[in-house]
């Protein structure tokens, strides 16, 4: 279980509100994630299901690149936008 | 007449009568619109969204662009962890999209990649038989880092046939819907290989490939290395050469009833990519490439340094009205098949497609 919040800038695209959401870890809780918002998948992940270059994902304030990362009782995830673009 | 424009910060729709024309709307702005495909008798819109971070999406409309659903993309199969392929399986750009027979609609990706989807783009599937050629492994990205096809060719009379050309990777037919398919670029030259390597079809760089929609067998291509033309229906092809200022480019457009006769945009060859001498020019042949005329009258003639992309020079059923979008966010209109042109436009963003729905 995680509180999970998004960078503002997707709200541009989808309709994502801080929510909390169940799982042991940050694949666990991604999947439920998308089972509730199908479209969000897309901007997250890849078409492999990778994390997007140009996505970074915090746990407890901490940069993961690794989706089986442990995710606690309490814990916070922001997905956040990397700074790129023009 | 209608003319969708996208950008590299959004979707611009723009009605005139070819001379004079106004901005009626404006969506998805702040998003980069690289490629669209307006199918007007099905008031069907699709537009790929290519948001920098959060990758490729595709966006349908079915009320003539009032309002928009998110669909599928493009999803690759997982690559067998036996391949040794270099290339990614994974989605970066749909850089092409046209329609087929029977609704269907078929993309092209970068990385080299040719879609079909029969329900009106919910989903997609790769065409296995061009992506398992052998000779993908030749491919190479050129402006990209990987090779991507930006032409998609559909025969007007036989709408099984489809003719699709890669940057970089050459030109491909199938005759069975896409069942098979055939390399058809003999007559090519690659400048930029060894030259062993330099008419391998594989290496072939076509900028665009357009074919006549009433002449069929007559087809232009801008390729890295100048033009090219083809009167066998894109089964050889002959390279023309006395072209003033430059046969360098990336645009080409036919007119739609005489295959003798075509645009191109030409620039500094070829890492500069500028009009030569910052002077802004379209040149046009009328007898099969034999001759060029320069259009410059209305083009800017100093300091301008427009490049004009692949998918951004459009001409109007009957050949007497142009559109040209350029990379500093010029449009410039013409209704005499390119002998004066108009500004519509100095400062939109930088124009990735043009579609003219006449």
């Amino acid at each position: 279980m995680a509180n999970v919040a998004f960078t503002p800038n997707l709200r541009r695209h989808l309709s994502v509100d801080k929510c909390t959401v169940p799982g042991g870890t940050v694949n666990e809780l991604m999947r439920n994630l998308f089972e509730s918002e199908p479209l969000l998948r897309g901007y997250v992940l890849d078409d492999q299901g990778d994390i997007r270059k140009h996505v970074n994902i915090f746990l407890d304030n901490t940069l993961i690149t690794d989706l089986e990362s442990v995710v606690c009782e309490d814990s916070e995830l922001f997905i956040m936008q990397a700074l790129s673009g023009g | 007449m209608k003319l969708l424009a996208g950008t590299r910060k959004g979707l611009f729709t723009l009605e005139g009568d070819g001379s004079s024309w106004e901005i009626t709307d404006r969506q998805f702005i702040g998003d980069p619109v690289p490629m669209l495909l307006a199918l007007p008798d099905q008031q069907q819109l699709f537009i790929v969204l290519g948001t920098g971070h959060f990758g490729t999406h595709l966006h349908r409309s079915i009320d003539n662009g009032k309002s928009f659903k998110e669909i599928g993309v493009p999803v690759y199969p997982e690559k067998p962890e036996s391949s040794d392929d270099p290339c990614p399986w994974s989605l970066e750009m749909i850089w092409s999209l046209e329609s087929g027979h029977d609704g269907k609609l078929w993309a092209g990706t970068i990385p080299g990649g040719l879609f079909s989807s029969t329900d009106s783009g919910e989903s997609w599937s790769l065409n296995e038989t061009l992506w398992d050629r052998p000779g993908r492994r030749a491919w190479f990205g050129g402006g990209y880092d990987w090779p991507g096809i930006h032409s998609i060719c559909v025969n007007p009379v036989n709408q099984r046939e489809l003719t699709v050309a890669l940057s970089v990777g050459g030109i491909y037919r199938t005759t069975d819907d896409g069942a098979t398919w055939n390399p058809c670029g003999e007559g090519l030259r690659a400048d930029y290989v060894p030259p062993d390597l330099a008419f391998e079809v594989d290496q072939q760089d076509p900028h665009r490939i357009v074919q006549c929609p009433a002449q069929p067998d007559h087809w232009w291509m801008q390729h890295h290395n100048g033009i090219w033309k083809s009167t066998d229906n894109c089964s050889s092809w002959t390279e023309v050469t006395d072209v003033t200022p430059s046969t360098f480019g990336f645009a080409v457009a036919c007119h739609p009833a005489d295959g003798n006769t075509a645009w191109f945009v030409p620039a500094v060859a070829d890492e500069s990519r500028y009009p030569v001498d910052g002077k802004m020019v379209v040149t046009k042949t009328t007898d099969g490439g034999k001759t060029f005329q320069q259009l410059r009258k209305g083009l800017p003639q100093s300091d301008a340094y427009d490049l004009v992309y692949r998918h951004c020079l459009e001409v109007c059923d009957k050949g007497e009205t142009l559109l040209m979008g350029s990379t500093t966010g010029n449009l410039w209109s013409s209704i005499d098949a390119g002998r004066s042109w108009q500004s519509i436009s100095n400062h939109l963003p930088p124009i990735l497609c043009l579609r003219l729905l006449c």
